[in-house]
């Protein structure tokens, strides 16, 4: 495809440049927010504090969402070898792993509030949920792009040799999963193990 | 060989053509059109800041004061500074960027036309959103830093500066993200970063901290906005949040802001002092990397502006090393233009004399900065009139002297005509002296202790106090004569300028290779570049005494390559070049005009309404309108290659149809 003519200084594509250099700046954006949680670690208000985390149902989401880079991967590959059906599969099997891990999010949301930790409560849970929240805002924008690339794909607007567009989801997938490692670590882990020490 | 020619059938997802007209700017995606749509939308906020540093010089120009209540001052001087920083500096220089960034390395357009429109509209919706709130009940009221707590306050208007700002935000992250990859990716060949235009220099470097800096502020927006809107608790002292927390974020934000307001005009004046000096710029690598270095060290020094907030003694001393520390690169620079000056053979051009008053001004303001870094010395300045002096030394006497400075340069390359000298000269004479007139006393009047964001200036500071103001009052007087100076010449200039030809200042960079004002595909063929300041070296050789000698046009010297030769001929001629050897604008692709950047921001609008809270159905409209709005960018049909495309550097490749699909 276009790649072999357009001359890029950098001999990169465009798209995949901008892509590096915006996922650049998301980093700092998730960077502020884990920083405010971290601060906010004690200031619970009397309320609920990180023991309210049910470590094992979120380690499993987690897992479902780093199985989706796996799958992202795979449908990036068929779409290089041209095999378009399988290519939709994949992609179709990491979409359905997003939505699987936003529904653990809705679920894991509702019963904390249930439990007593909603966005107003105190510092400590404001800074929760709007962490993981934005997180959760971004690993939607991701299933919309999934979708949006799936059906393009059946009305041929995307074409096979158009590999270049589903890396580029798949960079921005990886991404997506990579802040959820550092925020599952930081967020649920590190306090559970200085709590549990 | 585009599709809107070949393709006879039109749908809603037809791409726009008009290449003239109202539909012609509201669809376009030429870098120099938008360029030019951000300098006349600057010029209107200009005006509204400027009538809002009115509202604030009338009330003080006497001592106690009741011409306007403490609350519209309160909104008088917050609405100036966001203006003055978001809707005027920062735009002004994306005006800069837009016009000459890819001029300036050789390429057709930027890497993502669409996205670059789309970058404009957001802060033209950004600004007018923000003005809204004039006729929403109220404007902002908290300062253009928003110190929480006090902008959650009930009677505080913040939450139009919460979301607005997140507008702008969203167009300067997308325009970044599209100027870096455009100067990592589109430079002529040949141009590598130890050639490049020292503007294009300052400007990845401008472009690289809003990269870095936006997110940050981006993250406080947010918490100040679910603090206001949905009760969340950031900054609520009541149950343990930390004001603190919101000084470190907007200063880490806010820090680096003055230097992506100040960068752009020290580019623009590294351009203009040699051109008008007639030398080369003194030290190139030690500005470029001064400026760099400027970048980095600019994320390390936020809390200077919170020494009087209690982040304890080390943390004190450490910013205030780093602060003093910042000022070694910028004096690099300062030295490294005079030396471009010293023994240069001078021209006084109006051009010219703002680049100097830049210099001059800008280093009266980085001097009083140094002081701020002194943490005694602080503790006594802080909140006074000496950090109004200082900042607006910095931001007006630097960054838009040196913006002006462009404005003058560039006009010829932008509208094939020269601005009035006389008039420039006497808009730059009235505008130094209203501006010094203006600012100077208050460093007196701060370090005699005038407080700053008071709408009354109490008598008990003293008839010197007074005195001070009132001449600060009467050089507002005299900047708005020289204001609109400039105005008239601005307008009778694009009317009936005198024709500049294409290089009227005999200058040094490869935008002034092409024609003035450029066609719509800029180059006729893509220059190859073998030299630093590449179009004076396409102009000039060097005689046994190293002397310049004119190279005549169409001789080819040795070190100019064949191909630089040929756009030489091609360019630099006498305007007959449309016809040369096959060079056919008809067949460079272009991306060709669209409604979606328009249509997609729009949706913006609602959504940012909504999020101010009144019903969360303005959300949902917003956000299927931005969806649908993006839906209608991605299936657009594309001329040829892909969405987005990078432009063909090679016709021929594209007559070959290269790019069937
Ligand atoms: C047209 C001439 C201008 C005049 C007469 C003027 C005057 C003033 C005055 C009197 C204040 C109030 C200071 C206070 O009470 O704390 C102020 C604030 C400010 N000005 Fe200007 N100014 C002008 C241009 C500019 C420009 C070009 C900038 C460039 C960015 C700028 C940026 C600011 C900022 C950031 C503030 C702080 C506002 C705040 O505290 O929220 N001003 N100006
Ligand atoms: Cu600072």
């Amino acid at each position: 495809m276009a790649a072999g003519v357009h001359e890029t200084t950098l001999g990169l594509d465009h798209r995949k440049l901008a892509m590096w250099v915006f996922l650049g700046s998301e980093f700092l954006f998730f960077g502020a927010f884990v920083s405010a949680y971290i601060l906010y670690l004690d200031a619970t208000a009397g309320g609920p504090n990180v023991d309210i985390f049910d470590i094992p149902f979120t380690s499993i989401s987690s897992f479902v969402l780093l199985m989706s880079s796996l799958t992202m991967v795979l449908a990036h590959n068929a779409h290089v070898r041209r095999d378009m059906r399988r290519m939709r599969m994949w992609i179709l099997a990491t979409a359905g792993q997003g939505a699987v891990f936003l529904g653990g999010q809705v679920f894991e949301f509702t019963v904390f509030y249930r439990e007593g930790l909603n966005l107003t409560e105190s510092p400590f849970a404001s800074a929760f949920f709007v962490l993981t929240g934005f997180h959760g805002l971004h690993v939607f924008v991701g299933i919309l792009l999934l979708l949006s690339l799936y059906s393009l794909t059946l009305t041929g607007k995307v074409k096979p040799n158009q590999d270049l567009k589903t890396e580029m989801i798949g960079l921005y997938w990886h991404f997506v999963d990579i802040i959820w490692v550092i925020i599952f670590t930081v967020v649920y882990l590190i306090p559970e193990l200085a709590m549990g020490s | 060989m585009s599709h809107s020619t070949t393709t006879p059938r039109r749908s809603v997802f037809s791409r726009p053509t008009a290449e003239t007209g109202f539909s012609s700017w509201i669809t376009t995606t030429d870098h120099k059109k938008i360029g030019i749509m951000y300098f006349f939308t600057v010029l209107v906020f200009f005006f509204l800041g400027g009538v809002e540093s009115g509202v604030i010089r009338a009330q003080l120009a006497q001592a106690e004061n009741s011409l306007v209540t403490a609350e519209i001052y309160n909104q008088a001087f917050t609405m100036h500074g966001i203006t003055m920083v978001f809707l005027v500096v920062m735009p002004l220089s994306a005006a800069f960027f837009n016009y000459l960034i890819p001029l300036q390395v050789g390429a057709r357009d930027v890497a993502f036309p669409r996205l670059n429109a789309f970058s404009y509209w957001m802060y033209l919706f950004g600004g007018i959103f923000l003005y809204s709130s004039f006729l929403l009940g109220g404007a902002p009221n908290g300062s253009w830093v928003g110190y929480a707590p006090l902008s959650l306050d009930s009677v505080s208007n913040m939450a139009f500066y919460a979301i607005g700002l997140q507008l702008l935000g969203v167009s300067s992250l997308s325009a970044a993200v599209n100027f870096i990859t455009t100067i990592l990716n589109m430079r002529a060949p040949g141009m590598t970063f130890m050639r490049m235009p020292m503007f294009i220099w300052m400007s990845l470097v401008t472009n690289f901290l809003l990269l870095f800096a936006m997110p940050i502020i981006a993250v406080a927006l947010f918490m100040l906005q679910f603090d206001t809107v949905f009760g969340a608790q950031f900054f609520n002292p009541a149950t343990g949040g930390d004001p603190i927390l919101w000084q470190h974020l907007f200063w880490l934000f806010g820090h680096p802001e003055v230097y992506i307001m100040i960068l752009p005009a020290m580019g623009i004046v590294s351009e203009v002092l040699p051109v008008f000096s007639r030398k080369p710029l003194f030290g190139y690598a030690a500005v470029a990397f001064a400026g760099a270095a400027i970048g980095f060290i600019g994320f390390g020094v936020w809390a200077h502006h919170m020494f009087t907030s209690a982040i304890g003694p080390v943390a004190r001393s450490a910013f205030a090393l780093s602060t003093m520390f910042i000022a070694v690169p910028t004096g690099i620079k300062i030295f490294n233009w005079v030396f471009t000056m010293w023994g240069g053979k001078l021209r006084f051009t109006t051009p010219m004399l703002f680049a100097i008053g830049f210099v001059s001004m800008f280093t009266i303001g980085g001097l009083s900065g140094v002081t701020h870094a002194v943490v005694p010395h602080n503790a006594q300045q802080h909140d006074t009139y000496y950090v109004v002096a200082h900042f607006h030394y910095v931001l007006f006497g630097g960054a838009l002297f040196g913006l002006i400075s462009g404005i003058y340069y560039w006009f010829p390359k932008v509208t094939g005509r020269l601005m009035d000298e006389k008039l420039g000269k006497l808009h730059f004479w009235t505008w130094l002296l209203g501006f010094n007139l203006t600012f100077g006393p208050m460093h007196m009047s701060g370090l005699l202790g005038q407080p700053r964001r008071t709408a009354i200036l109490p008598a008990e500071l003293g008839g010197a106090v007074e005195l001070y103001n009132l001449m600060s009052s009467i050089g507002l007087l005299v900047l708005v004569v020289s204001a609109l100076v400039f105005l008239f010449n601005l307008i009778t200039s694009i009317r009936s300028g005198v024709a500049s030809g294409p290089d009227p200042w005999d200058a040094r960079t490869l935008e002034w290779l092409s024609a003035s004002p450029p066609k719509h595909y800029n180059f006729d063929t893509i220059p190859s570049v073998s030299h630093r300041d590449e179009f004076w070296h396409r102009k000039y050789a060097e005689d046994e005494a190293g002397q310049p000698v004119a190279v005549p046009a169409g001789a080819s010297s040795e070190h100019v390559e064949p191909d630089a030769a040929h756009a030489r001929e091609a360019e630099v001629g006498d305007g007959t070049d449309a016809a040369h050897d096959g060079v056919d604008g008809g067949h460079i692709h272009m991306p060709d005009p669209s409604y979606w950047p328009l249509v997609m921001c729009l949706g913006f609008l609602p959504l940012a309404y909504g999020l101010l809270g009144p019903t969360p159905w303005l959300i949902v409209i917003g956000v299927v309108w931005v969806i649908i709005g993006y839906f209608g960018w991605v299936i657009e049909p594309v001329a040829e290659g892909d969405d987005d495309d990078p432009v063909v550097e090679d016709p021929a490749a594209t007559r070959s149809g290269v790019a069937a699909h």
